[in-house]
């Protein structure tokens, strides 16, 4: 498209921001269409890293799938695979020993903290200071010696089972864990001294990409994009599942404290002030864990009654609802996995329309997707 | 240069015979050859010192594998740059990638002629130091804007475009910044600037105490030159986060070399510009460094100028790893609406103090209540 | 409320496009509909003040061996209830109309649907593949779908 100015003719720029790039969160190409330094249109192009988990889900059993669900998210492992455990356990009714839904909120919120603790170290550093991301990793790898105490990985845990969990916490695990929230609760206000208020870091995120709330709710924003939009929904405590509603926590929503509600700097502190709540989670479900049996009893080759479920939890990114269809075989007849950063994904287009290439940058670190679960 | 030949051909009997132009000559390839020498060491050091500062802050070790404690990391890095692969991109404008480097190396090495390491250390003491300074670094646009060109790539191009953006604008403040201690010192040569700052008053014969306006405008120096040598907060032009290294992202081996060298070159002369005009140079406190024997007094001066220089550089690591990146429209903004203003307000502060006190700065007044 | 008396809000107000409640196994439950009227149920379903499912939770396609069906889970924020719509498809030819532009978020899960079912939406103001490349042959995600050899000469 060539504009005619006074003087000089200009023509709009086709750049590709393509699936190698240190700031695109994984193997996402956006193709922008720039003015100068002005996006006039940026479209995604997800897909690259589609492995076909949903028709894998069809031909292994509900337990053999449970590695996959790991794979969804790598960096909220502990969160997919509660959840794929709870969309079973729903289908069939299982009930599920009380120890083991404490060890498994205990994991999923862990696996909360470290998650964010990678979208914070990440997005500053795609913001230009490099010193936050590897305070975060540092701390994220305090977790994983957590994890590793527990499950034997670091990474890719397959740690929840249909029924309960693989394996009860040694001993040490927990007071281990106390032992870590202790040390991580002040880091938080060390981050936020250091950067979440610096001047430059505020300007470069407040009144950019503001997502009002009706628009968040219209697109399908879910988790911190939507309560950074104002809207305080957060599963946990709306539709609570597991032992969830025995503790006591804030749901954390984005207040325009700095730019205005719905901005991407909302959305960022969502983010730091919900590792808080999670610290107190844990901290209360550390202290009330009963003892019991980890795992329910489920025949080795577990055939479900007939049935369609829907089930939602809470993941980091978002929620991440499982559409799960039985027809009474070993297999799954049907599995759909609904990731919050697939969704969030089809508002990027609307919002960076007149934002500069730097700003997307900005858009796509406040959004915390991860191509894993876009892609599935 | 002239002098020093003058007087060697008198120390060594046997060069009475050649032409006094080629002794000149010579000496000047031999100055010439030292000071690339020390750049060239200093700015290897420098990105292995960088490094460490970085890993240190960053709660890490930082390079520990070359050699005692990594302290050989730069050689290394040096002879793999040499030995990689020269790879020039197929539409590229062969002629303008080869000299883009070229360009900015110069632009950042010729500055360093004019820099006083000591009491006669200094290359060229010309007598138009800071202009030629100012002059000379602004060829590093040049150099930018064909990287940027001639890599035939979108996002060179838009790191080539941001940074001559940038260099210009921050041109102004960093000019403007520098005038106060030339007004102080009444000559643009850096080696009267130095000498200026000398004398009884020690510390506070300092430029950076002369008086509020000159205080300030050490601060808007260092800020402004920060942005002229593309550090963070100002490295838009080489964002690795965005523009996956902007203008120098088709280079390879010793040419990205050339550019990296020539960036600790420039943050050299950053240092070395506002230690020699606001932190006092080379002057020993309460010391004349002049009553010293030649070598003395030399290697005093030396070490006293680059311990100031290596500390500007030490803060401007620890600036880069701390604050993030300014957006591109942020940062012009910054230069023209905040930057430009001050810099000449300060400017007319300076001026109207030297004509109303006549020339004594803060510290000479107090002085001289006390006799 | 109750799966059973939106039912019969829906029958009332469309008559036979609203065909069957399918409660039994199903959490939450479906109501089947007609494909036709898709976009008007839809947008019924978010306007009025007593129903105000103003969130789309999840669409899926799925393919029932005989027939393709769309499952849609829907979800109101101000009343906090829950309902599935399901619209049963023909295998050949299986297509209906969009509700993007009731719901915004639909586009993505329907160009998915598109892209791994072969499911066509009508009035989609952009239905391009999106997982695969763009010219793949064939809808993975279907229960006959057979693997290609090659893809660009590259062995699958």
């Amino acid at each position: 498209m060539t504009t005619r100015t006074d003087a000089l003719p200009t023509q709009e720029m086709t750049i590709n921001m393509g699936p190698q790039h240190p700031s695109t969160h994984g193997v996402l190409r956006v193709i922008l269409t720039t003015d100068g330094e002005v996006v006039t249109r940026a479209l995604p192009d997800v897909g690259y890293l589609h492995r076909a988990l949903e028709k894998i889900g069809e031909r292994v059993t509900y337990a053999q799938y449970m590695p996959f669900t790991d794979r969804l998210d790598y960096l909220a492992a502990m969160n997919c695979n509660c959840a794929w455990a709870w969309t079973v356990e729903k289908l069939a009714k299982i009930e599920v020993p009380e120890r083991a839904e404490y060890l498994r909120v205990i994991v999923c919120e862990l696996n909360r903290i470290s998650s964010h603790l990678i979208a914070f170290g990440s997005y500053t550093a795609d913001m230009g200071a490099f010193t936050p991301f590897l305070y975060a990793i540092r701390e994220r790898e305090r977790v994983n010696d957590l994890f590793e105490m527990l499950c034997g990985n670091r990474l890719t845990y397959n740690y929840a089972r249909v029924g309960g969990v693989s394996g009860d916490a040694p001993p040490g695990f927990l007071e281990k864990t106390k032992e870590f929230l202790d040390y991580f609760e002040p880091k938080i206000d060390e981050y936020n001294n250091l950067i979440s208020y610096n001047k430059i870091f505020v300007h470069r995120l407040a009144n950019v990409a503001v997502i009002p709330a009706e628009d968040a709710v219209a697109y399908g924003l879910t988790g911190p994009n939507l309560r950074g939009s104002g809207v305080p929904f957060d599963l946990r405590k709306d539709e609570p599942y597991s032992v969830y509603p025995k503790f006591d926590f804030k749901v954390c929503v984005g207040t325009g404290e700095r730019g205005t509600l719905g901005d991407c700097f909302d959305r960022y502190m969502v983010r730091i002030n919900e590792m808080r709540e999670s610290v107190k989670i844990v901290r209360q479900a550390v202290a009330r864990i009963p003892d019991g049996p980890v795992r329910a009893k489920v025949p080795r080759l577990f055939k479900p009654p007939v049935g369609e479920v829907y089930f939602r939890s809470e993941c980091p990114r978002g929620e991440t609802g499982i559409y799960l269809i039985s027809d009474g075989s070993v297999n799954p007849f049907r599995l759909k996995i609904r990731t919050g950063s697939f969704v969030t994904m089809s508002i990027f287009e609307k919002v960076t329309r007149g934002l500069m290439i730097a700003d997307v940058v900005a858009v796509i670190g406040s959004f915390d997707i991860i191509l894993p679960e876009i892609d599935r | 240069m002239e002098a020093l030949a003058l007087s060697l051909v008198h120390a060594v009997p046997p060069l009475a015979g050649v032409p006094l132009w080629t002794v000149t000559l010579l000496l000047m390839v031999v100055a010439a050859a030292v000071i690339l020498v020390f750049a060239l060491t200093f700015e290897g050091v420098g990105s292995l010192v960088l490094r460490k500062v970085a890993g240190d802050i960053q709660a890490r070790i930082g390079p520990n594998r070359v050699g005692p404690n990594g302290i050989l990391q730069f050689l290394a890095d040096g002879v793999k740059l040499v030995l990689k692969e020269d790879i020039i991109p197929a539409n590229a404008d062969r002629l303008l990638f080869k000299l883009a480097p070229y360009f900015v190396f110069v632009g950042s090495f010729a500055a360093f002629v004019v820099v006083p390491f000591g009491v006669g250390l200094i290359a060229a003491d010309l007598n138009i130091g800071i202009y030629y300074v100012m002059a000379v670094t602004s060829l590093v646009v040049i150099g930018v804007l064909l990287a940027g060109w001639a890599s035939n790539n979108k996002w060179a191009l838009l790191g080539g475009m941001r940074a001559a953006a940038q260099i210009v604008s921050y041109e102004i403040p960093v000019g403007m910044a520098l005038i106060p201690a030339v007004l102080i010192a009444g000559s643009l040569s850096l080696q009267d600037i130095v000498r200026s700052q000398g004398g009884l008053l020690g510390i506070f014969g300092w430029n950076l105490f002369h008086n509020p306006f000159t205080f300030f405008s050490f601060f808007l120096y260092f800020t402004a030159a920060q942005a002229e040598t593309n550090q963070t907060p100002f490295d838009l032009p080489e964002a690795e986060s965005e523009l996956v290294s902007g203008y120098n992202v088709e280079y390879s081996g010793i040419r990205f070399g050339l550019f990296f060298l020539a960036e600790f070159g420039d943050m050299f002369i950053v240092a070395a510009l506002s230690t020699a005009c606001f932190l006092g140079g080379w002057n020993v406190p309460f010391f004349h460094v002049g009553t010293l024997p030649w070598i003395w007094g030399n290697l005093l001066s030396l070490g006293v100028f680059l311990t100031k220089a290596f500390a500007m550089v030490l803060i401007m690591m620890w600036v880069r790893w701390t604050l993030p990146r300014l957006r591109v429209d942020q940062l012009m903004r910054m230069a023209w609406k905040y930057l430009v203003p001050l810099t000449f307000v300060n400017l007319l502060g300076v001026s109207l103090w030297l004509l109303v006190f006549r020339g004594k700065g803060i510290p000479g007044m107090i002085a001289s209540l006390f006799g | 409320m109750e799966a059973q008396i939106l039912f019969d809000t829906l029958k009332g107000k469309f008559g036979d496009a609203v065909v069957e409640l399918q409660g039994e196994g199903c959490s939450p439950a479906f109501v089947v509909v007609a494909p036709a009227k898709v976009n008007a149920i839809a947008r019924f379903l978010r306007d009025d003040p007593a129903l105000s499912f103003d969130s789309l939770m999840c669409l899926s396609g799925v393919d029932y061996k005989e027939k393709f069906a769309v499952a849609y889970h829907l979800h109101s924020l101000k009343h906090r209830h829950a309902i599935g719509l399901k619209v049963m498809l023909p295998r050949e030819n299986p297509s209906l109309p969009t509700v993007d532009d009731v719901w915004p978020a639909a586009n993505f899960h329907e160009r998915e649907a598109y892209d791994l079912f072969g499911i066509g939406f009508e009035g989609s103001k952009d239905l391009r593949r999106i997982l695969l490349p763009e010219d793949w042959e064939g809808h993975p995600l279907r229960k006959d779908y057979k693997y290609p050899d090659f893809y660009h000469g590259i062995k699958v």
